[in-house]
């Protein structure tokens, strides 16, 4: 059945997600808090982490085009953005942010500036792959959340 | 989780079924869970952007009105916010004759043990890490109503 078809895909998907590393168990979380009076929790949360997102992002970029660089200040907007990548379980994502802070007290702007681009790089891929994901899902219809090992 | 929690207050929330929270973040996307999961466990929120927001729902702002003193059984805090930090938010809410036994739990996501003595010796009920789950609200329930588990 095209369904059955369907829905085992959106599984793999969701599946890979996580074993390729690009989610942790925080996205778990949101996926058990979707219910019946809110059956778009996770894709609602996710887009509002892009929305919030790209704002920090330039904030970020146009903070580190300024030189001498104000560590304390990028170290605080990056602060910002990882605790948004953690509540929504982008791993990767949140894996950079740590790396740009530690380059941050070690006042090493060549490394922020390496590891932005890096960064961003990871937060345009779990975009795309969330936004598939979630189209996925819609058109195989309602299904109850995932089973995932216990 | 890592938390820290002090004993006064126990009991304040029994006997109260749907306890009303007041949420404080200055995070768009914490904000809308920390909604959710304290609605997932029975209670009515209200969420604020901000420090000063917050003590002005709770009629301790610039212009004191006490139309919500007393409505409100938990107030829990980001800790970093920009103008006002958690832990001033803390210190106003528990100077405050009407609203100081009201109990505040702390959020942060870092955990620094100075920073979680400084906000329990305040008179923080808990201090919670960042990201919050399930668990964490169903533990602070459960301290907060005095339940054994």
């Amino acid at each position: 059945m095209e369904r059955n078809n369907m829905r085992r895909q959106v599984a793999l998907m969701r599946q890979s997600l996580f074993t390729q590393g690009y989610l942790d168990e925080q996205f778990v979380q949101l996926e058990e808090l979707q219910d019946d009076t809110n059956p778009n929790f996770v894709e609602e949360i996710a887009t509002l982490y892009y929305r919030d997102s790209c704002r920090s992002l330039q904030t970020i970029e146009q903070a580190l085009e300024k030189t001498p660089h104000d560590f304390n200040k990028l170290d605080n907007h990056m602060h910002q953005f990882k605790g948004s990548s953690s509540s929504i379980g982008a791993k990767k994502v949140k894996a950079e942010c740590q790396q740009f802070r530690e380059y941050c007290r070690a006042g090493n702007g060549e490394g922020c500036m390496r590891t932005f681009q890096l960064l961003k790089k990871e937060h345009a891929t779990l975009k795309k792959k969330l936004e598939a994901y979630f189209q996925m899902a819609r058109q195989a219809g309602p299904i109850e959340t995932a089973s995932r090992p216990k | 989780m890592e938390s820290g929690f002090s004993s006064s207050s126990m009991g304040f929330m029994e006997n109260v079924e749907q306890p009303h929270v007041l949420a404080v973040d200055d995070s768009d996307i914490d904000r809308k869970l920390i909604e959710k999961l304290l609605k997932n466990f029975s209670c009515k929120v209200t969420t604020a952007e901000n420090g000063a927001r917050a003590l002005e729902f709770l009629g301790l702002g610039d212009h004191p009105n006490h139309c919500n003193i007393s409505k409100v059984n938990l107030v829990i805090t980001d800790y970093c916010m920009p103008g006002m930090t958690g832990y001033e938010l803390l210190k106003k809410i528990k100077e405050s004759s009407v609203m100081k036994e009201v109990p505040v739990v702390i959020m942060s996501s870092e955990n620094i043990p100075n920073r979680i003595s400084k906000c329990l010796e305040e008179g923080a009920q808990m201090f919670m890490l960042k990201p919050i789950k399930q668990s964490d609200i169903k533990q602070l329930r459960c301290h907060l109503m005095n339940c054994r588990s």
